[in-house]
């Protein structure tokens, strides 16, 4: 089957391309942007005609909630929002239950992925068993499952030995360990950043200190280690430059910030929002701004959703008693838009940011239009204005703070592998 | 939506009371005037009004409270409301029921007011989210919050010992990171234009930017209590010990514990005040608590009148409301 996207602005990063351009697919491949190549006749024609063509989105880490947790969310359902959303790649986090550290878990959620029809579903396994931080779970196995990562999630691992024997074996087995990193001691009671809201709101607090510590301690034994280290939903401004010396000593180290910390701070909580409570906590402007700031400089890596998909009642208790997340897969685009409106950075940065450096992070191919990529694309009009109602949202996670907001940027057909996963009805 | 929004009513008037911060000025004015109203009802021979006959007031205590919840459980009284009261620290919840559940059920018992202690800050707000449109809260304190009435019960004896707020300097010495009698302590005294507000304590037990809030930090004691007009002794956890917060009481009582001696940097009319229950020799030694000075025994006895005033106004308003 050959495909020609017809018309779009094509914004391909790696490349350097943005530009009105047709884009040629064959058999779930790139052939080629711009002009067909010799004598190429397309089956069949997506007119893109004012719209953007892009490829893929990845989220870095996706709660899935399945197994155990089918009243807050399902992989297939998940699968199919994350599709309508412009992903084309998400990796499930392993806090399911039972805990993704042992490879049936892993082909119980990539048989129920597979039959979704939505977004490709990757897995990350847990770091340790029961992410308890005690025992090292089967890395190797978990690898021959189909595992792409391990992590131990926002689970901090007290024991500095467990942590250093876990990155040198996940180093062996040739694992990327995906960090989000925070001091369990300065964490452990906290729920909000401390600061002046911490204090005027009665919350027990999480310092910037919490997660600073915690990125030190894990470069350094990382790169004794010889680990590939990932910083994922990075919260605090002083995180940026120890990773940023760590890449100039050569260390293999990447980082990424959620989209929702470079949209709020702690103020947002207001009084006591819950739909802001989230973990790693939002921190200050400066944090938020220099998380902006370290995107546009390539100092982060990547963007991620971190969708975390919640029941009602998960929400529905004083601050303190809630549950932290925000599912975040369906406005991911049109805030995404915002922030490339509002200065923080450009189109061509936004969509590497979300796309080209999660697969690189990844190791996996694809995030560009080079001929023989996979064809991993969105397809969004970039004008399009709704607003954020019950019947919109597709993820089954109603945490949202965008309830009844307007939007500007929709979506309107997703590809992976050269299927279409979604297309809007128009 | 801010706690002001949440409390108010579209005229301005009291709808919930959860917390000091955002109230205005001329409200807490008129919440100590009318406890004045209501301060004499203690002292005749029949101790009540007839003001809220018929009405149902629950005592929702998620936390053990003696003092707080026998001072609303009197001030209601008083009122000629009927009174509930519910220990639900050892019922609902240990029997798993949601918070949200636990308040559906009792909202069908058709109740007017919840009187809400609880353990975490924000639950009173979250309570009054919650609530069916006729039911009323009042916050007896929520986690390291606020407790909105022990704040206007000591705004109120203050008033009666020094008048005029604007001339006063006042220290709040102790356990503030964790204390909601602080946090309700400093937002009614800076809206009520106390000039000079400190906090007094170790930096282990002082909140994180608690300047934005317009107090000034003394870590040493004889500084922050120096001329003082008011010094508000808090009360120090056990517990505070184990988290490593302070080596041990003994220390703390060297450092920071309010003496006769050291009262006398004070002014010499200084009064001192204690949210109760106070720990003898720990934050406050017996000479002083006991002594001319201490205002302690006071407070209790105002708290119910300021209670009354503001479950007269609340409930009242709810009255006016539902006549027009």
């Amino acid at each position: 089957m050959r495909w020609q996207i017809r018309g779009g602005r094509v914004i391909d990063p790696a490349n350097g391309h943005d530009g009105v351009a047709d884009l040629w697919l064959e058999d779930g491949r790139v052939l080629a942007v711009g002009r067909a190549p010799r004598g190429l006749k397309a089956d069949e024609v997506f007119n893109a005609n004012g719209l953007v063509v892009a490829p893929g989105f990845v989220d870095l880490g996706s709660h899935l909630r399945e197994p155990g947790f089918a009243h807050k969310a399902t992989v297939a359902r998940e699968a199919r929002a994350a599709a309508a959303s412009g992903f084309t790649t998400v990796c499930c986090t392993p806090d399911t239950q039972p805990v993704i550290d042992n490879p049936a878990v892993v082909e119980h959620i990539l048989k129920h992925a597979a039959s979704a029809g939505g977004a490709r579903v990757l897995v990350l396994g847990a770091l340790t068993v029961g992410l308890a931080g005690e025992v090292l779970a089967e890395m190797h196995a978990l690898k021959a499952a189909g595992v792409v990562g391990l992590s131990n999630l926002d689970r901090a691992i007290k024991d500095t030995a467990v942590l250093k024997h876990a990155l040198a074996y996940a180093a062996s087995a040739e694992l990327t360990v995906i960090s989000q990193p925070e001091d369990y001691w300065l964490g452990r009671q906290g729920q909000v950043h401390e600061g002046a809201v911490s204090t005027r709101l009665g919350i027990p607090g999480i310092p910037a200190a919490a997660e600073v510590i915690a990125v030190h301690r894990e470069l350094t034994l990382a790169a004794a280690a010889g680990a590939r280290l990932h910083f994922s939903r990075l919260s605090a401004a002083d995180s940026v430059k120890p990773i940023v010396e760590a890449r100039r000593r050569g260390q293999a180290v990447s980082a990424d910030v959620s989209l929702a910390h470079l949209c709020f701070t702690v103020d947002d909580i207001g009084h006591y929002d819950p739909n802001f409570h989230l973990r790693p906590p939002l921190r200050e402007k400066t944090d938020r701004k220099a998380l902006a700031k370290a995107v546009a400089t390539g100092a982060i890596d990547a963007i991620s959703a971190g969708h975390e998909p919640h029941d009602v009642d998960a929400k529905a208790a004083p601050f303190g008693l809630t549950e932290p997340g925000m599912s975040t897969y369906d406005t991911f685009l049109p805030v995404l838009l915002a922030q490339v409106a509002g200065g923080a950075f450009d189109l061509a940065t936004a969509i590497g940011a979300a796309s080209l450096r999660p697969h690189q992070i990844l190791g996996r191919e694809g995030g560009h239009f080079s001929p023989g990529a996979p064809s991993d694309l969105c397809i969004f009009d970039p004008t399009r204005r709704w607003t954020v109602t019950d019947d919109t949202l597709l993820s089954s996670g109603r945490n949202t703070p965008y309830f009844n907001h307007a939007q500007t940027g929709r979506v309107v057909a997703t590809m992976v592998g050269g299927e279409w996963v979604f297309q809007a009805s128009v | 939506m801010s706690a002001a929004d949440i409390q108010l009513d579209a005229q301005g008037r009291l709808r919930h009371f959860i917390a000091i911060e955002g109230l205005p000025r001329a409200l807490l004015t008129q919440i100590l005037d009318n406890a004045e109203r209501f301060a004499p009802v203690g002292d005749r021979a029949v101790k009540k009004v007839p003001l809220l006959r018929g009405r149902t007031v629950a005592n929702l205590f998620f936390e053990p409270s003696t003092r707080t919840r026998t001072t609303f459980d009197l001030a209601a009284k008083r009122l000629s409301a009927d009174v509930l009261n519910l220990n639900i620290e050892a019922s609902s919840t240990k029997k798993g029921e949601s918070l949200a559940d636990t308040l559906r059920n009792l909202e069908a018992m058709q109740c007017d007011m919840f009187v809400v202690r609880h353990q975490v800050s924000g639950a009173a707000h979250f309570i009054a989210q919650q609530v069916a449109p006729h039911i009323s809260v009042i916050n007896g304190g929520d986690g390291r919050h606020e407790h909105p009435t022990q704040g206007m019960l000591d705004a109120f004896t203050i008033r009666r010992h020094k008048q005029d707020f604007t001339r006063l300097s006042i220290a709040i010495v102790g356990d503030v990171a964790h204390s909601r009698v602080a946090r309700s302590n400093i937002q009614a005294l800076k809206t009520l234009g106390v000039p000079d507000l400190r906090v007094v304590g170790p930096k282990t037990l002082i909140p994180p930017q608690i300047e934005a809030q317009g107090v000034q930090v003394f870590d040493d004691l004889d500084e922050g209590i120096r001329d003082c007009d008011v010094v508000i002794t808090l009360r120090l956890q056990q517990e505070r010990m184990q988290s490593a917060l302070l080596p041990s009481a003994n220390e703390y009582f060297r450092e920071y514990g309010l003496t006769a001696e050291r009262l006398r940097l004070a002014k010499p009319d200084a009064i001192v005040m204690h949210p109760g229950p106070i720990n003898r020799g720990v934050e406050i030694d017996s000479a002083v608590a006991d002594g001319v000075q201490s205002v302690i025994l006071q407070q209790v006895t105002y708290g119910i009148a300021v209670r009354m005033a503001v479950m007269a106004m609340i409930l009242g308003n709810q009255a006016l409301a539902g006549a027009a």
